[in-house]
């Protein structure tokens, strides 16, 4: 794909949510991924033209931001915690799994751009640890194992869930959905797991509640 | 002290995220009540809860929003901050994921009483999946006439944008934030002017965390008593509390303020292993450490703050015996230098040299006087940088060095990775081998 | 320090600053106040004249009830404030000694091949405010080096501390965000889009604001130490902004030049082309007089040349043409105002080395030749509102675009073109068709004669309103219809001078009319001459010297500095030379001029020589000699060795002497000849007409021998709207044509007037006069493609 009239009028779309064109740019920049796999110099140059801005300033934000790659990420971005907590809990064992089965280091895409792999910092999902991403959905808990497993099957095209969101599409596919997230997706898949009611099922298990009024407490 | 569920109370009802689902369980109820008051009186009841910012700072929120001038022409921002990226914190992309409108109702509410018509959240752009769920209820509430012209009659009109960040920690800082929703670098700006006068396109804004947002229609729907039934006079209100780490059960707890860590760890079934606690932090890797001797303090902004850490996020994560805390703080330094934006000489300089001074110790390949020049280019960059992340950067290390001075000393001409097999700290079955 | 500049009356505060009490206007910086008692805290983001962005962090300071160091450039100072600088606080001295040890562990260790070593902030605070060694063994953060931001400007990564005051400046001053703050953190650097070079017209500011020797330029890059030069204060003599500058040479050669700090004036800025257009007057210049000889030029002695160049001009005697360029100095345009008409008996005189109109020439002598400043730079940026008339201020005064940009004044101007640099001033087009500018001007929106109503509005009408029938009549009228203040905008830094020192037919020095007996009987008692030898009627203007020479009706030419090529007639001017009797060239270098010349006087360069250039607010702008022990003569001096040669007298030939004789004249108070009054008339032309003006960066003589800054000139194109675009077809070419000639160019759409096509008159690939035979107005066939 490629920067054409569509992504133009989509990032028209995009100036039009905002009271001031340029707060558009990062959910642009998102688009252009979508659109180019990237953030290419003409991506870079639609975003100046359409803000009205320089392709220096469009760069200049580009650079600051992680997920805006400059060079090709594979259909499949996997990322792996390697924060403290994730990483030391297993996250390290992880990425060196994936590193070696895929021979690729830290940003760097596999040679038949099916993966790109990237030591990646905290993702807000610690009760889960350790995380791996796969296009940024979560895959929590994983192990080098299950890491591995998750690879061959993408690599076999095979249907992959994530642990908490939708089936597994692409990189560019959740680029889309960074600019344009209500992707009609909401619905899909597991969003709310064990952890995230580890609490609620031990009160209610001890009968545990949150007093109704001021009185009870 | 008991788990107490109030934002996550109904989180195990599989269509909450939706808008239906919500209002089943009572939703909106606030925001019809609210939407009667005065938008001054909803101001003064948020004061009176005594409801404290649960990003981290733990300002009082209401006097936030009294900040914001009224009667000034100009335009008034809502921007929530759910650009959720501290290390150890795990609560608001949760409560996004499991009750997206809970945090709609309050963005609408706290619109309401700061005079915004324009509201915006931005979603760290890692997490598509809480991001997706925001907008679909947003779109939902849009339908349903709850966001757009004249909200349920009361001539009030607001619109909400999800806005997805792109990989910067250092847009949780407010003011980086606003410069990165404006289309920047999200660099910090400097205050003043503060954005409750000069905030989004330099008009006045309220910045507020999910989760302080996520309690606005409670305290609105249940009352200020209600809500300061919890808590303590200094420390309202309960918390979703998230405990990650080497427990059991690591998961979402919400428990009053003041809660201990000890009681936390029994709900998250304990140590793994019946193992003993290193050291834990409160609420992100930006707190200073404390040790098992601390379990017993009840976590509070008060309490924390008197044992010279911090509440932070409110989100313990816990390591265990098998843990190098060497390791440990080097890797957060890691994570600081990522993150550091590059605007001010102190952080950017700093976090590089204190860095790599950390990794030699992790390497084995240091002398004991690094841990004196350690200290002082901490003692360099805390109280002098431009904003809060240079700050934190300087943190680890020195509350570290408190609690486990040997263990820097051992690792002056010893890898760590020999005295901690990295192995025996992973969490998963079978591989703690040690 | 102007932030404080201004004339309100600003209310005092009292600061403590290290014990010392003063009292400093309210909302001064603490950095500042600190500067008042005479405390320099270190600083490197800090500039006074970028928004504060307090990065760096070098300049921490105490502040009494404040918890944490705080940053003394962004701190402003309240009344009652304690401050407490590293002089008198152990905090602040640590808290700066650390940033500095910051800022020094990434920085490499080669000041001794460093361009800024010897003059370098980084050094000097080091020295100063760091401590002895440094603590740091880690391994230093390297990048590939250097890499060019443009052809100019270079930058060493590895040197920079993010000091932003680059990225800043071009964001807010020059309004050219095309570099930038890449990256993030300890990767954080300085750069440019990939295929967006930072061609700035100002960028040559960033490499002397840089506080580092990150940014150098290719031209000045290892030339030499700072300590092994010699500087002089001097005055730009590319245009009339009228910039200080500091001119820096080495054993007898320019090595660079910077921009001189002028609060007044060019505040601390200059644009590229003063700050690099030097190398031309060091290479290719005349070194001996030359006299003509069996139809060659060959060496001469100066008595020799004097001689013949006294012995023609006396057989000529009024049947002489004086032409001068517009880069004279007030002094030397004076001397040839003088030689004309005391020596000469001739009024035949003009400086204006281009298109010309009697419509202008009267709008000059009557309102602007020797009259008062009316207009500053600081009466711009306190303007409520300025209108331009012909008048594309980046490139034809590009201080003057500084400073209505920086005050962000309401800017409307009259033209085909909304470019750029209306653009970067958040300006409005009046759309006028070139020629039609009269037209605009009798026919303005009420709400524009409003605004112009307003005090302290200014009319800034530029040169080029001369090619323009009627234009310079509708200012004049409008100036004085809505009381907006009318100030002149030449290109060149001379001709303001040269007017107000009566280098034009019918006009004497300070303005006075040369038809006036008083005027006439006022100067020549100041030249010391009986006033009957004064003409007094107007001679002729310079196209019809020219003219008149092309038809042997003028015998005789001194031209002193002028290019043939600036002239809007090729033809003529050519035919003249080729005709005229004889003919007395006063020039450094070669020109259309000298090679027909019978005698050739090789004067004096603008660096070795005093003199005043006159900016284009009337400021006398005075210089003094760069090189002091040069031995070329000014042109007043050797006009005064042929006036001797000849035998006559008419006082000072000396740079003091004039000086002494122009401010004895002063200004003419007596009356003046009235505005002009033409009628604008609409012009029916069919096809496309011809918008042009001359672009900073282009052909000029004087920017000879630097390629690296004509590398960053814009790119030669035909401008057209998109309509005109639309209906040639879109193409990527154009031919353009006109009577003479035509020439191929790439074809961009710009927000310019339908059938109008913009075309730069003097660069490269495009000079109007020369390859088209067209001028500004002339109807020309745009067609699409074409083969250059």
């Amino acid at each position: 794909m490629a920067i054409n009239e569509q992504t133009l009028a989509s990032m028209r779309e995009l100036v039009a949510r905002y009271p001031q064109p340029r707060s558009a740019l990062l959910p642009m920049l998102h688009l252009v991924q979508s659109a180019e796999g990237e953030v290419t110099t003409d991506g870079i140059a639609a975003c100046a033209e359409v803000l009205g801005i320089s392709p220096a300033e469009v760069t200049g934000v580009s650079t600051f931001y992680t997920m805006y790659k400059r060079k090709p990420v594979g259909e499949h971005h996997i990322g792996v915690c390697v924060n403290t907590l994730c990483g030391l809990l297993g996250g390290d064992a992880v990425y060196e799994a994936l590193s070696e089965r895929l021979g690729i280091g830290h940003n760097e895409p596999t040679a038949d751009g099916k993966f790109s792999l990237e030591r990646i910092e905290c993702q807000a999902a610690c009760t889960h640890a350790p995380v791996m991403t796969v296009d940024w959905e979560f895959m929590d808990d994983v192990t080098p194992t299950s890491a591995l497993d998750v690879i061959d099957r993408l690599s076999r095209g095979e249907r992959v869930e994530s642990t908490r969101g939708p089936v597994i599409r692409n990189f560019e596919a959740t680029e889309h959905t960074l600019a344009f997230p209500d992707d009609g997706l909401a619905g899909e898949g597991i969003s709310v797991d064990a952890k995230m009611l580890a609490g609620l099922r031990y009160a209610k298990e001890h009968n545990m509640s949150a007093p109704r009024s001021g009185q009870e407490g | 002290m008991t788990l107490t569920p109030v934002i996550t109370e109904h989180w195990d009802q599989p269509d909450l995220y939706t808008l239906d689902g919500y209002k089943r369980v009572g939703g909106y109820v606030a925001l019809e009540k609210a939407l009667k008051l005065d938008p001054d009186a909803i101001i003064n009841t948020v004061k009176d809860s005594g409801l404290r910012g649960r990003g981290g700072a733990g300002f009082p929120t209401g006097m936030k929003w009294s900040f914001v001038p009224q009667n000034d022409g100009k335009p008034h921002y809502l921007v929530v901050n759910a650009d959720e990226s501290e290390p150890g914190a795990c609560k608001d992309i949760p409560i996004m994921m499991a009750n997206p409108h809970a945090l709609i109702e309050g963005v609408i509410i706290t619109s309401f009483a700061i005079r915004a018509n324009h509201a915006f959240i931005y979603i760290r752009g890692e997490v598509p999946n809480a991001l997706r769920k925001v907008a679909n209820a947003v779109a939902e509430a849009r339908r349903a006439g709850l966001i757009g012209k004249n909200i349920l009659g009361s001539g009030f009109d607001l619109e909400i944008v999800v806005h997805s960040g792109a990989g910067a920690y250092i847009c949780g800082e407010e003011t980086a934030l606003l410069d990165s929703l404006e289309g920047f670098r999200g660099q910090p700006r400097l205050k003043p002017p503060f954005p409750a006068v000069a905030g989004l396109y330099a008009s006045p804004t309220v910045i507020n965390n999910v989760e302080t947002i996520c309690n606005i229609p409670y305290i609105i729907d249940r009352g200020v008593d209600w809500f300061r039934s919890f808590g303590t006079e200094k420390s309202p209100g309960f918390k979703v509390w998230a405990v990650s780490g080497h427990v059991n059960n690591p998961g979402i707890f919400e428990a009053p303020l003041g809660i201990t860590m000890r009681q936390l760890l029994e709900y998250a079934g304990g140590v793994r292993g019946g193992g003993k606690v290193k050291f834990w932090l409160p609420g992100g890797s930006s707190v200073p450490l404390l040790t098992e001797e601390h379990l017993d303090l009840p976590m509070t902004y008060e309490e924390m703050a008197a044992a010279g850490t911090m509440l932070g996020t409110g989100t313990p994560m816990i390591f265990d015996e098998t843990v190098s805390v060497v390791k440990a703080v080097t890797r957060w330094l890691e994570f600081y230098k990522h993150e550091s934006c590059g605007k001010c000489t102190p952080c950017r300089e700093g976090t590089y040299w204190i860095t790599g001074m950390l990794e030699n110790f992790e390497h084995g390949h240091a002398k004991e006087s690094d841990l004196d020049l350690l200290v002082s280019a901490c003692n360099q960059i805390a109280g002098r940088s431009f904003c809060a992340l240079g700050d934190a950067a300087a943190t680890p290390f020195p509350a570290a060095l408190k609690y486990f001075r040997d263990e820097f000393v051992a690792a002056t001409n010893s890898p760590v990775d020999d005295a901690f097999d990295p192995v025996a700290s992973y969490i998963y079955a079978g591989a703690a081998t040690r | 320090m102007s932030e404080n500049l201004t004339t309100e009356v600003v209310p005092m505060v009292n600061v403590n600053i290290d014990g010392v009490s003063i009292a400093v206007p309210k909302g001064t910086l603490a950095i500042r106040a600190a500067e008042m008692i005479g405390v320099e805290i270190p600083r490197f983001c800090d500039h006074p004249l970028l928004e504060p962005v307090a990065a760096c962090r070098a300049c921490l300071i105490e502040v009494e009830g404040m918890p944490k160091p705080q940053p003394a450039c962004a701190q402003v100072v309240n009344d009652g404030m304690t401050i407490r600088t590293q002089q008198s606080s152990e905090v602040a001295k640590e808290a700066q000694e650390g940033v500095m040890e910051f800022l020094l562990i990434n920085h490499p260790l080669d000041c001794p091949v460093c361009d800024k070593g010897g003059e370098c902030p980084l050094q000097n605070q080091a020295m100063s405010v760091g401590r002895p060694e440094s603590r740091f063994e880690g391994e230093k953060r390297t990048f590939e080096k250097p890499i060019n931001v443009s052809a100019q400007i270079l930058l060493d990564r590895e040197r920079c501390v993010s000091c932003a005051r680059c990225t800043r400046f071009a964001d807010q001053i020059a309004g050219d965000p095309m570099i930038e703050l890449l990256e993030r953190g300890a990767k954080q650097q300085v750069g440019t889009a990939d295929d967006q070079p930072f061609d700035s017209y100002f960028s040559g500011n960033t490499v002397q604001i840089c506080p580092v020797g990150a940014l150098t330029s290719a031209a000045y890059r290892f030339r030499s130490r700072p300590f092994d030069l010699v500087s002089v204060p001097t005055t730009c003599e590319h245009c009339a902004s009228g910039c200080s500058l500091r001119t820096d040479y080495r054993r007898g050669e320019i090595t660079r030049r910077l921009a001189w700090e002028n609060p007044e004036v060019n505040e601390d800025w200059n644009c590229d082309k003063g700050r690099f257009a030097f190398p031309y007057l060091t290479e290719g210049r005349i070194s001996t007089p030359l006299v003509r000889e069996n139809g060659e030029l060959r060496p001469a002695s100066w008595p020799e040349a004097i001689d013949v160049a006294a012995r023609g001009l006396s057989q000529a005697g009024a049947s002489t043409g004086v032409l001068t360029g517009g880069r004279l100095t007030q002094e030397d345009a004076y001397a040839y105002a003088k030689f004309a008409r005391a020596i000469l008996g001739t009024d035949n005189l003009d400086f204006r080395a281009r298109a010309t109109s009697a419509e202008e020439t009267q709008l000059l002598r009557s309102t602007i030749a020797g009259t008062p400043i009316k207009v500053t730079y600081d009466a711009l940026e306190s303007a409520p509102f300025v209108l331009l008339v012909s008048f594309e201020p980046e490139d034809e005064s590009p201080m003057v675009f500084l400073r209505l940009r920086k005050a962000h004044t309401k800017v409307a101007s009259i033209g085909a073109v909304a470019t750029r640099g209306l653009n970067k001033m958040g300006g409005t087009l009046i759309a006028a068709a070139p020629g039609d500018e009269a037209i605009a001007l009798n026919n303005l929106a009420a709400d524009v004669k409003q605004a112009l109503a307003q005090p302290g509005a200014v009319i800034l009408v530029g040169e080029r309103v001369a090619a323009s029938e009627g234009a310079a009549s509708a200012v004049a009228k409008l100036a004085s219809e809505t009381g907006a203040v009318l100030a002149w905008v030449p290109r060149r830094a001379g001709e303001r001078g040269a007017l107000d020192a009566g280098a034009l037919a019918g006009l004497l020095p300070g303005g006075r009319p040369l038809t006036d007996a008083s005027a006439r009987a006022e100067v020549a008692a100041a030249w010391g001459i009986d006033a009957q030898a004064l003409p007094n009627s107007a001679g002729l203007s310079g196209d019809s010297i020219l003219d008149a020479a092309s038809r042997e009706t003028l015998w005789t030419l001194v031209v002193g500095g002028v290019d043939a090529v600036d002239l809007p007639d090729p033809e003529v001017t050519a035919a003249a030379v080729r005709r005229a009797g004889f003919i007395v060239s006063l020039d450094h270098h070669h020109s259309d001029f000298t090679q027909a010349a019978d005698v050739v006087l090789p004067i004096a360069l603008v660096t070795e020589k005093a003199g005043t250039f006159v900016d284009w607010e009337g400021r006398p702008r005075p210089f003094g000699q760069v090189f002091k022990d040069a031995l070329a003569m000014s042109d007043a001096t050797v006009l005064g060795m042929i006036a001797n040669a000849i035998g006559k007298q008419a006082g000072a030939w000396d740079v003091a002497g004039i000086r002494r004789e122009l401010s004895g004249l002063g200004q003419w108070s007596g009356a003046r000849e009235s505005a002009p009054e033409v009628q604008g008339s609409p012009k029916n032309v069919d096809g496309f007409r011809l918008a042009s003006w001359r672009e900073l960066l282009d052909a000029g003589v004087m920017q000879e021998g630097e390629p690296f800054l004509a590398a960053t000139a814009r790119e030669v194109v035909a401008l057209v709207s998109a309509h005109s675009s639309a209906q040639l077809g879109s193409p990527a070419t154009v031919t353009v044509a006109g009577p003479s000639g035509s020439v191929v160019l790439p074809l961009v759409i710009g927000d310019v007037i339908d059938n109008v096509v913009f075309v730069p008159m003097n660069s490269t690939d495009c000079s109007i006069y020369r390859d088209l035979g067209a001028r500004i107005g002339s109807a020309v066939a745009v067609t699409a493609g074409g083969v250059a």
